[in-house]
This record gives C-alpha cells, sequence and structure tokens, in this order.
C-alpha cells in the first residue's frame, strides 16, 4: 500500500492529526503498534484541559495550549465526547506560595489566558468546601476544564477512518526505509510506503526518530501514578483543584472526572522503562498524602481502582513539533508532556499547517467533522429510553450494572468505525466495567459479546491485545 | 403502568423465598424482576454441595437448591421476569425496569422487596501495586467461566483472601488441573467456614498462608507472577518476608459488598457496618413498604439462613399490603464488645412472635459466652466453644420477653471472655 501520510502513534495527537490531514485529498495511514488507540499516555492521564498559565511566555507550549484549550469545547462537541468546562483552582498554603499565584497569573496573562482572578481563602472555600483550612489563596482559571482523554482520541479516530483514514492496528514500526523520495515502513513482516512520516509515537518518539538516523531527541518516560475513586465521593471537589507547581510537574490535583468520579494524582518520576506503567505503593501513598493536603477529608475508602501513566518528557523542555533535520518529509511530533491534551486541536492544526505549506494538496469536498456521540442509555430520560428500546431491543439488557451500560452500546462499540477489538476496547468506549465492580460481572459478558460479534471463541479475546488473554482451553 | 402488590428485586435464593411466603401468606399479585437469564442467582454457578443442610437437612448442590425453589414458584404460578434489571425506585414505590421485551416497564407496587445480593470487592479496593494485566479476577467471575461458560481463567493460581468462594475455587481450579500455589489471608484467621477450609485447601495440600498478603502483580500483558509479604498486626507487610510466587493468574475473594444502589438513591438509611438497610424485625427499611433480604441486607454465610430471614421478610411484606401491620414501637439493638453488627437494627415490641437477632463477630474467639442484655441488664447468656467472624450466630428473643421491653429501650449483645 502506498499512502501520503503515515501517522505513528495513534495516542490522542496522532489521532486527531489523521484527523486535520483527512481534510485533504491525500491517502493517509494511522498506524498503531497496540490493539486500539489511545493505548499509551492517552488513556492514563489528568483529563485536564489546562487554562495555560504553566508554560512560559513565547514556548510553543504555551501557545498551542491557549490555543487547544479554546478549541476544545467546540472540538468535543463536533466529536461528541464529553467535555465540561469546570475551572481550575491553584491553592497557595502559604505567604511564598501565595507570591507564586501572582507570577503564575502574570505568566497567564502574558499567554493570552482569559479570566484569571486570584481569590481569598473565603472565596475558595465558597467554591470547595472541602478545601484545607490551611489554604490560604488560589488562582480562578475559568477557561480550564475536564474531558475524557480516551474517548477524544477514539472519536478522533473514528473520525478519521469515516473521512477514508486506514488505521491499521497491531503495526510496530521496526524499520523505515528512503529511497529520495518515499519512505518504506516495516514492522518485520508486513510493509507500505509513505511520502511523509509523522512521528508522533509518545514516549517512542525518540526510538522512532532513530530509525531515520535522527537521534535528536531524548525521551524520557515521566510515571505518574493516579488513584480513581468512586461516584459517591466525586462531589469532593467542584474544580480542578492544583497545588502550586514545582520542577517536576503541576503536582498532585485533586478533580471530578466527566464521569462524576474523583481522581487525584499523578506522582511524578523518571523511570527508563517505557512499558512500565506498573503501580508502586509508595508513590501511591504520597500522591494520597499530598492530596490530602488539598482536601483533608480524602481516604482510599473510596478508591476503585489505581493505574500509572507515562509523560513523553523530553530534556528540551517544550514540545518539538518540526521535520527532523535528517529529513523534512519527517515531521517530528515530540515531547508531548502536559499541556498536550489540552494542546492536542492546536498541534494537530499546526503539524497540517507543516504538511500544507509543503505539500499543497487538494481539499477534499466532502470532508465530514462530525462524529455522533455513540448511545449513552444512562443519560438518557426513561421516554428516550422506551423509544430506544422500541426501535433495537439490544438497548434493554443491561450488561454493566454499576454503570447502566447495554447491550446494543457494546454491540455499536464494536462494530464502530475502527470498534473494540478487546475488553478494554469495550470499557474505554462504553464504560462497561468501569463502575464500582470493575467488571466482576459483566466482564464475562463482554467477552461473549465481542467473541459472538467478532465472530471468534471465548478463549480468543484478550484484554488488550497481544498477550492479554482472558481464558485458557476448555474445561476437563 | 403496571401494578402488582409486591415486586420482588431479584430471583436468587432471597427473591424467590420472599415471594413464595408472601404468597402463603395470602398474597397473589406479585412480582419477581431478575437481571440474570434465569431464576437461581448465584446459586447456579455454585455446583458444589453443601447447601440446605440446616433448610432441608440434606446435602444439595447450588442448583439444586436454587432449583426446589424455582419448581415452587412455578407451581405457585408468580409471576417473574428475567433479564430484567431494575433501574429505579420511586418515593412512591413505583420500580422502573428493562428489558428486550417489555422495554421500559413502569410497575406501581404496593410493597417492594429488595433482593439484589451482593457483589465481590474487586482489586482497585485494595490498591495492590504492580500491573494492570489480563489474569487478575474475582474468584466468583473465574467460578462463572469455569462452571457456566466451561473455560479455564489460569493454570497457576494464586489465590488472595480465604473468602468461601476462594476456598471453593481453590479446590475446583485444582480439579480442572491448574496448579493453586497459595492461598493468602490478609487477617490472622480465614474469613471463610471452617468445613471450606478442611474439604477445599486441606484435602488438597494447599497452603493458606494467614497474616500475608499481596503487595505487587507482575507480567506487562498476563499476569507472570506475584509478591506475597506477611503482615504485622496493623496489616502492614513486614520488609524481608517478601516472596516472588510464578502464577498466571490472580483470584481475589476479599469481601462481598451488598448491592445497595438503588436503595441508597430512594434515600433508604443504611447500617454503615453491614453497608444494607437498617430494618426491623420483618426486614422492613426506613423507607415505608420497601423490605430487604438475603445478602443485599448483609453478606451471609449459609444460603439456608437467606431463606429464612427472606421468609421473614415475605411475610412482612405481606402483611404489610394485606393491612396486618399497625403503627410499631421499637426499640434497637446494638453489638458491642466484640459484636460487629445486629440485624435486625430495631425490634418492634408489639410483635407477636419471638424474634431471632443475626449477628457476627468481628474476631475468633474460644470458649467465650455470647450476652445479651437489655438496657444493661443481662436477659441471656449462652456459652460458645468457638466464635470466628466467618460464622454467623444468632439468638432468639422470646415474646414473652419482648413483651417487657418499652419503646425506646436497647437490646445490646457483646462476647464475653
Amino acid at each position: 500500500m502506498n499512502y501520503d501520510v503515515a501517522v505513528v502513534g495513534a495516542g490522542v495527537i496522532g489521532s486527531l492529526t489523521a484527523r486535520e490531514l483527512s481534510r485533504y485529498n491525500i491517502k493517509i495511514a494511522l498506524v498503531e503498534k497496540c490493539n486500539d488507540m489511545a493505548m499509551g499516555t492517552s488513556k492514563a492521564n489528568s483529563a485536564i484541559v489546562h487554562a495555560g498559565f504553566d508554560a512560559k511566555p513565547g514556548t510553543l507550549k504555551a501557545k498551542l495550549n491557549v490555543a487547544g484549550t479554546a478549541a476544545m469545547p467546540e472540538l468535543c462537541k463536533t466529536l461528541g465526547v464529553p467535555f465540561k468546562p469546570i475551572g481550575s483552582l491553584v491553592v497557595a498554603f502559604s505567604d511564598e506560595e501565595t507570591e507564586t499565584l501572582g507570577e503564575l497569573l502574570e505568566r497567564g496573562v502574558k499567554n493570552g489566558v482569559p479570566g484569571l482572578e486570584i481569590y481569598d481563602a473565603e472565596k475558595l472555600r465558597e467554591l470547595e468546601p472541602n478545601i484545607s483550612n490551611e489554604a490560604k489563596a488560589a488562582l480562578w482559571a475559568p477557561s480550564a476544564g475536564i474531558v475524557c482523554p480516551y474517548e477524544l482520541t477514539i472519536a478522533a479516530a473514528e473520525n478519521a477512518v469515516v473521512n477514508g483514514v486506514d488505521f491499521i492496528r497491531n503495526f510496530e514500526v521496526k524499520k523505515i526505509d528512503f529511497d529520495g523520495s518515499v519512505f518504506t515502513v516495516s514492522n518485520g513482516e508486513k510493509e507500505f510506503t509513505a511520502k511523509y512520516i509523522i512521528n508522533a509515537a509518545g514516549v517512542y518518539c525518540d526510538e522512532i526518530a532513530a530509525l531515520i538516523g535522527d537521534t535528536s531527541i531524548h525521551t524520557v518516560p515521566r510515571k505518574g501514578e493516579y488513584m480513581l475513586c468512586d461516584k459517591s465521593v466525586g462531589g469532593l471537589a467542584n474544580h480542578t483543584i492544583f497545588q502550586c507547581p514545582s520542577k517536576m510537574g503541576k503536582g498532585i490535583l485533586v478533580t471530578p472526572t466527566v464521569d462524576g468520579n474523583l481522581l487525584i494524582g499523578p506522582s511524578a518520576l523518571d523511570i527508563e522503562d517505557k512499558d512500565d506503567v506498573s503501580t508502586t505503593s509508595d508513590a501511591l501513598s504520597s500522591v494520597l498524602q499530598t492530596a490530602k493536603k488539598s482536601v483533608p477529608c480524602l481516604t482510599t475508602r473510596e478508591v476503585i481502582t489505581s493505574f500509572a501513566g507515562l509523560r513523553a518528557h523530553c530534556d528540551r523542555d517544550d514540545f518539538i513539533i518540526e521535520p527532523s533535520e535528517k529529513n523534512p518529509q519527517f515531521i517530528n511530533v515530540a515531547g508531548i508532556e502536559s499541556p498536550g491534551l489540552s494542546s492536542a486541536p492546536a498541534i494537530a492544526e499546526y503539524v497540517k499547517d507543516i504538511y500544507v505549506k509543503a505539500e499543497a494538496p487538494e481539499e477534499k469536498a466532502d470532508f465530514n467533522p462530525v462524529r455522533e456521540e455513540p448511545v449513552r442509555f444512562r443519560h438518557m430520560s426513561n421516554a428516550e429510553r422506551k423509544a430506544l428500546i422500541e426501535k433495537n431491543p439490544a438497548y434493554g439488557k443491561i450488561i454493566c450494572r454499576c454503570e447502566t451500560i447495554t447491550e446494543g452500546e457494546i454491540i455499536d462499540a464494536i462494530k464502530a468505525p475502527a470498534g473494540a477489538r478487546d475488553v478494554d476496547g469495550v470499557k474505554r468506549r462504553t464504560r462497561a466495567g468501569m463502575g464500582r465492580c470493575q467488571g466482576g460481572f459483566c466482564g464475562s459478558k463482554v467477552v461473549e459479546i465481542l467473541a459472538k460479534e467478532l465472530g471468534v471463541e471465548i478463549n480468543e479475546i484478550t484484554k488488550f491485545g497481544g498477550n492479554s488473554k482472558i481464558l485458557y482451553e476448555r474445561t476437563k | 403502568m403496571l401494578n402488582y402488590d409486591i415486586v420482588v428485586i431479584g430471583g436468587g435464593p432471597a427473591g424467590m423465598a420472599a415471594a413464595l411466603r408472601a404468597k402463603e401468606c395470602g398474597v397473589d399479585s406479585i412480582l419477581i424482576l431478575e437481571r440474570a437469564e434465569t431464576l437461581g442467582g448465584i446459586l447456579e454457578q455454585c455446583i458444589h454441595t453443601g447447601f440446605g443442610l440446616h433448610y432441608f437437612g440434606e446435602e444439595l448442590s447450588g442448583p439444586e437448591y436454587a432449583d426446589r425453589f424455582i419448581s415452587l414458584v412455578n407451581s405457585n404460578e408468580i409471576e417473574y421476569k428475567t433479564d430484567t434489571m431494575a433501574l429505579e425506585i420511586t418515593q412512591d414505590n413505583i420500580v422502573y425496569a428493562v428489558n428486550k421485551q417489555d422495554g421500559l416497564l413502569e410497575i406501581q407496587a404496593k410493597a417492594v422487596i429488595l433482593a439484589m445480593g451482593c457483589r465481590e470487592r474487586p482489586r482497585g479496593a485494595l490498591n495492590i501495586a504492580g500491573t494492570r494485566a489480563s489474569g487478575i479476577m474475582s474468584a466468583g467471575t473465574a467460578q462463572k467461566y469455569v462452571n457456566i461458560d466451561g473455560y479455564m481463567p489460569g493454570k497457576k493460581v494464586v489465590i488472595l483472601g480465604s473468602g468461601d468462594i476462594g476456598l471453593i475455587m481453590a479446590r475446583r481450579m485444582t480439579l480442572e488441573g491448574a496448579e493453586v500455589k497459595v492461598v493468602c489471608e490478609l487477617m490472622p484467621y480465614s474469613s471463610g467456614l471452617t468445613r471450606n477450609i478442611v474439604q477445599c485447601l486441606d484435602d488438597f495440600n494447599i497452603p493458606l498462608r494467614l497474616s500475608c498478603t499481596v503487595i505487587e502483580i507482575h507480567g506487562k500483558e498476563r499476569v507472570e507472577g506475584v509478591t506475597i509479604a506477611d503482615v504485622d498486626e496493623n496489616r502492614r507487610p513486614i520488609p524481608g518476608t517478601e516472596q516472588y510466587i510464578e502464577c498466571d493468574t490472580l483470584l481475589l475473594s476479599v469481601g462481598l459488598i451488598p448491592e445497595n444502589e438503588l436503595t441508597r438513591a430512594v434515600g433508604i438509611e443504611l447500617d454503615p457496618v453491614t453497608n444494607g438497610a437498617v430494618v426491623d424485625e420483618f426486614r422492613e427499611t426506613s423507607h415505608k413498604g420497601v423490605f430487604a433480604c438475603g445478602n443485599v441486607l448483609h453478606v451471609h454465610d449459609l444460603v439456608d439462613y437467606v431463606t429464612l430471614e427472606s421468609q421473614t421478610a415475605g411475610e412482612g411484606a405481606a402483611r404489610y399490603v394485606l393491612g396486618k401491620s399497625e403503627a410499631p414501637e421499637y426499640v434497637s439493638t446494638k453489638g458491642v464488645n466484640g459484636v460487629r453488627y445486629i440485624v435486625p437494627q430495631k425490634v418492634n415490641i408489639k410483635n407477636d412472635g419471638d424474634v431471632k437477632l443475626y449477628f457476627r463477630v468481628g474476631q475468633v474467639y474460644k470458649n467465650a459466652k455470647t450476652v445479651v442484655k437489655y438496657n444493661g441488664e443481662e436477659i441471656i447468656s449462652k456459652k460458645r466453644p468457638r466464635l470466628a467472624p466467618g460464622e454467623m450466630e444468632n439468638v432468639i428473643i422470646k415474646n414473652d420477653m419482648l413483651k417487657n421491653f418499652a419503646p425506646g429501650g436497647e437490646i445490646e449483645i457483646s462476647v464475653e471472655v
């Protein structure tokens, strides 16, 4: 197969970039080493749309964060993805930190962040009744919000596929050759050609760049561990609550999620293994201890799961979005750590602009930017539910009891463009298994539905591709 | 809108027994809503024996025990809908439910009996460090895969938690050819029945390690091993006792949680210890006309007790529907000194029968006695050679005692060594 552009990595950056490029009459491949999109940093992060006062003025981070955050509400609407403009607070616990708030505000104004204000303790407590008594002041940023990062990625990839992009799963790029005009991209078994490569491989950006001899990128996986709490304590925070930032990042936050859970984290530790998303008891207990500084009443009692994600930290301290010095047809999109998610819509446009400037492709007349929001039974009124089941009885069978997810929604997730192929893929698309029982009841049902829809035996179904099989052979 | 005198939510052993007793008491208009494909609840996947020793005086498998009640439900022509999930109960006892055939159901009930059962505590609640590989599941999920679907979820197994399902699955997996390496229990005692420890672990030479837990899970895609460690009296891992055990599966049997989402949503008062509703001796909750029984009320050790309790709730609901219940006058019950909880939490002194109080202790006791006091005065004392958290105890308050109580009084049960 010959492509005009191959986007390597189906995270939020790769998926949105592929979608942006699908506005043109070119052949695009979105290549992913895992069994699904959003399998790296994009599925395990703070899910925050940052206002944009953190980054140094003049950096790409500063520019793209503010632009990305401004674009996010409309983009989420177009792609049918949950987004809530809840605003954020950076809380100061000392006079020194209160001074830092002033600096952040000043920086935010330079970056073009709208509506920043410093609130005193009293105003802060009005907004956040559960905030610590030690809190002295807070920086209020009304343009900040929360989004579901993997739903955004999935929606972007689905919409890209609808607009003609080939989504190629389980294709780990191992070799890239250049013959002077096009690249040949291989996983050791299969290959395809592409005139341009967009390197959006997250923590693996350095390794992909190295395949064309570009050794200018050094990615350090910076692990962040999180705890997710039950919806019953989702109301402990009304906004995203940050503490003052440090060298390692924005510190531990406490935030509601778009689904009404409470998320606390992340820790920050530079590691070596780019696949190591294991949690550690030390980091998790320090996450809790630090989070309690903001919201003292937090406990582990309501924790339903914990997880870790890797930030693609680069030593250049800014996003790297530019053609490689080794080859102008190879565009690096590297070092996309926080505020990468917030910046993603703007990054995708920025990359598109680089390509369009070089190649001047023709615009597609029938580009469809809209991805309809999937059926969400749990959000419907009883009248809507009634009408829905009359149309398709599969929506009358509840599979996930905790989150009220129907068989119909799970089938939709599998049949979607670039649909789910494994249990975690169904989970991210529908929330089946994300509730308080964590798939105890519905896990086996989801396996059955996947097997039936994909036409395979149930012991071929995996949790997330590869060797993550759930069942072995038949019993005696 | 459909109309029934009693709507029973859940068609497991609790729901069926409650419906049958309500029918016996003279209520004909009863509907059972069951979310699974068949009646019977979790018993359908419990193919081992040990059910019914108390209630039927014989040893049955789970499906056999369930079948006796399913037959009675059918012969008594009690209506039920399977594959039907209750979504909501309103303040006026309207039940919303959904299924493929009827779509959205709106059912006005005079009384509602909650019998939704319980779920297993998941890994997340334990905060075990490590990876999130495939091969980590609750013992009950594994039981479904093996007994219902007929597939093996693993070959080399470590089990965390010595709850009854964990013990049963240790034996089951062994019989199916898997190697169960160890059962780790965080507490210094097992929360399972003694007979299960003997028949499921000892008989198969499966080691049970008390005061021991899994501290880390290894393996990126499929589980490759776990690190276990002994814990101190505060249940914290003791450095230096870590041990790596190679396995492809970690089964969790770390506690059961009553499924009270519907209960909570309607605003019914819950007991923070049982995680079930606060009820009186007929299992009526704080919401008029709503009753609860079985594992949704408190987690039982034996299904036989579930049946008995649910019959009480069924009778209570029938009395309510038939207008036989008069304004109650309550005394409260309270577990102290080793008694974790008592069900029911309150007793109507105008009740014309004896009342059985069920309770659980918080640790293992040998040669102790249980003492019942009314307003501080001892009224019953009974020697108990052994008391354990895994085994539910009960005591009967005779009606002639009840008659002497005054509204607002307090019954206290304690353990004395």
